[in-house]
């Protein structure tokens, strides 16, 4: 098991350099930030300075290695835009991303997983065609439409929740429900699909036949073995909502990590985004690493693979 | 004796064109009719853009912005006006002269004259899906739209397959050294948060096509690899390979011709699931701005036009602009995965469980 830890770890680092790298080169082969932050009346002198002061006149591969120290010492950088240190700006966002995110798990743990019970053990049935439906869509649906379209029926027409920003309590729900529908959806048909294949098992024909009550069978003996599919999905849905913030974030004007990517990327701000990709890769890859330690916790085929 | 069990079931070896046509109907008797009918119609549609749609995609029109669907019916106020030489701006209860005359030709400056004006035109069949804020025809745009989606699903799978079918084919062949360097790496590319540093990539590469085509297929390859070589770790220790070995086959040959056949079902399943994929992923980047630029129709871009036109809701919005784009691909994404499933049903039901 430690063997297996150890390769998944070493492998959670390579990614964050392997990425820090990627952003490293796209940001200094889409220009000089010095020619950024300066006009045209800048001297020569100032142009030194400035490159001194960010470190510029160093050679590329220097450079890198300058950031990846301070990066190691939570020192990002200092965005152009907003003249404060990216650290700092991105733990004013990360809070809204988290939330996000958390509730998007949630609305998608709440509404697969009892959708994907019932639709295993009323086979066939109007709940089984709606969670069809609701699966289907889910899959298909793209979710910077899907948040259009909620923004159309609830904040607009019946105006239930308002169409975007954090202000109100209830600004949380259309943002997540966007987030967490595919995901919803990935639940219902892995639990749906776990639970038949657990329905169908020697052992619960015998616990039937033994005269345990219907729902006991259900919830004690097939749901547990079940959730192992889910789980497992659990750590994918975990960092993909993260990053699916992205998108859910731009549509409803959620300020958290995802609009901030995009809005430093518009603002040609190098250093912000450098820092909020390097950010989101490291929750990305923080979240299956916490997955696989799990999973390997619980289930002992991995850990003795 | 043919190894690969599954064609063997399927197509009936029989010399026999009968035995051969009862063999394809099988395959197809119950196959998913409304999915493999959208499917042609969104093909037909990329392919036969110029000659079926009905306008120009980038004629824009001042007169014609917003225009609701079809079904819409002009709403119109009357009232009564006195008529003047100009309307000057925040005069409610004038009318021009020109206006005026049209109904009444007689009418002279100073009347008073009942007029009917259009506060929202309708819709007819000149825009079936209506217009967008500058004018252009939304179902014209959706139909070239569907170019885009199908150029860039279809290079980004046909180049990314590739090299992830050579790949995985050398990295399960080899094992060892070379199957660990080519997994380690599939393994970092299928842990990064893909949209942001394909988002990063496009917008500071430039948005083209072309380099959108490339970014997407960095992330696409290493699906077909990981796919593939486990398909080839299994087929590699099988009698036949030995056979051709010792028949004096090279490697290549042994790869290409005896192997690579046993993975082709797997294949046709995991890209048809990827095409929905990536069809999703272009839609996104376009949305976000870093996709193909403007005014060439993409369907994430024509969503993204209509966000700032839905105030009013389905009385004076423009909800049109962004909804139909988003159902194209939302039926497009549908259609491909109910046929991937039903594929992965008869191809190779052993893949059942990925998702």
């Amino acid at each position: 098991m430690q063997r297996y830890l150890l390769r998944r770890l070493v492998l959670a680092v390579i990614t964050l350099v392997a990425v820090s790298l990627i952003i490293f080169i796209l940001s200094r082969s889409a220009g000089d930030p010095v020619s950024l932050m300066l006009d045209e009346y800048s001297t020569q002198e100032d142009i030194d300075r400035m490159m001194a002061k960010l470190g510029t006149d160093k050679p590329y591969y220097q450079q890198y290695f300058i950031f990846l120290r301070d990066a190691i010492q939570g020192d990002l950088g200092v965005s152009i835009k907003e003249g404060r240190p990216v650290t700092e700006v991105i733990l004013d966002r990360l809070p809204w991303t988290l939330y996000l995110g958390l509730t998007a798990f949630i609305v998608s743990l709440l509404v697969g997983i009892p959708l994907g019970i019932l639709s295993s053990i009323k086979r066939g049935s109007l709940i089984d065609q709606a969670g069809k439906v609701v699966a289907l869509l889910g899959q298909a649906a793209p979710p910077f439409w899907l948040g259009i379209m909620l923004i159309i029926f609830f904040a607009v027409e019946f105006r239930a929740f308002p169409t975007s920003g954090r202000e109100d309590w209830n600004s949380i729900f259309l943002p997540a429900i966007t987030l967490g529908w595919y995901y919803a959806a990935a639940n219902l048909r892995l639990v749906r699909s776990a639970m038949l294949d657990v329905l169908d098992s020697e052992y619960i024909k015998l616990a039937r036949a033994k005269g345990v009550p219907y729902w006991g069978i259900v919830m004690k003996h097939a749901f547990r073995n079940a959730l192992i599919p889910p789980l497992t999905f659990a750590g994918v849905t975990l960092g993909a909502l993260v990053t699916g913030s992205l998108v859910v974030e731009t549509v409803f004007a959620w300020p958290g990590l995802g609009k901030l990517a995009i809005d430093s990327l518009n603002s040609f701000d190098y250093p912000l985004l450098q820092g909020v990709v390097v950010v989101f890769t490291l929750l990305y890859v923080l979240v299956a690493f916490a997955v696989d330690v799990l999973y390997a916790y619980i289930d002992p085929r991995i850990r003795y693979a | 004796m043919a190894v690969n069990t599954t064609t063997e079931i399927l197509t009936p070896s029989g010399s026999s064109i009968g035995l051969r046509l009862v063999g394809a109907y099988r395959i197809f008797r119950r196959w998913p009719l409304i999915p493999v009918l959208l499917l042609a119609l969104v093909l037909f549609a990329g392919i036969a853009a110029p000659w079926i749609s009905p306008h120009d995609p980038n004629q824009q029109s001042l007169d014609d912005r917003k225009l609701p669907p079809f079904w819409y019916e002009a709403k119109t106020e009357t009232s009564v006006r006195t008529v003047v030489q100009r309307v000057l701006p925040g005069q409610d209860d004038q009318v021009s002269l020109a206006d005026a005359q049209a109904i009444n030709p007689d009418i002279q400056i100073g009347d008073s004259i009942e007029f009917e004006e259009v506060t929202r035109a309708g819709g007819s069949g000149k825009h079936w899906l209506g217009t967008d804020q500058l004018g252009r025809d939304i179902l014209s745009r959706i139909i070239y739209g569907a170019r885009i989606s199908l150029l860039a699903a279809v290079i980004t799978l046909g180049v990314g397959g590739s090299i992830g079918v050579i790949l995985g084919l050398v990295a399960g062949w080899y094992g060892g050294v070379v199957d660990e360097a080519v997994m380690r790496f599939v393994d970092i590319l299928l842990a990064v948060p893909l949209v942001l540093i394909a988002l990063a990539m496009v917008a500071t590469l430039g948005t083209s096509l072309t380099i959108i085509v490339a970014v997407l297929t960095i992330f696409i390859w290493p699906r077909f690899a990981r796919q593939v070589r486990g398909e080839v770790l299994q087929l590699k220790n099988m009698d036949f390979v030995a056979l051709a070995r010792v028949a004096g086959a090279s490697t290549p040959r042994i790869l290409f011709v005896h192997i690579f056949p046993g993975t082709i079902n797997t294949l046709i399943v995991v890209a048809t699931l990827q095409v929905g994929i990536v069809i999703l992923l272009e839609a996104t980047l376009s949305f976000l701005g870093a996709g193909v630029p403007p005014p060439t129709a993409t369907w994430g871009g024509m969503v993204s036009d209509g966000r700032g036109h839905l105030a009013g809701g389905f009385e004076t919005g423009s909800w049109w602009i962004s909804t139909f784009p988003g159902v194209a691909i939302m039926l497009t994404v549908m259609s491909l995965n109910l046929f991937g499933d039903w594929l992965r049903d008869k191809l190779d039901p052993r893949l059942r469980q990925i998702e």
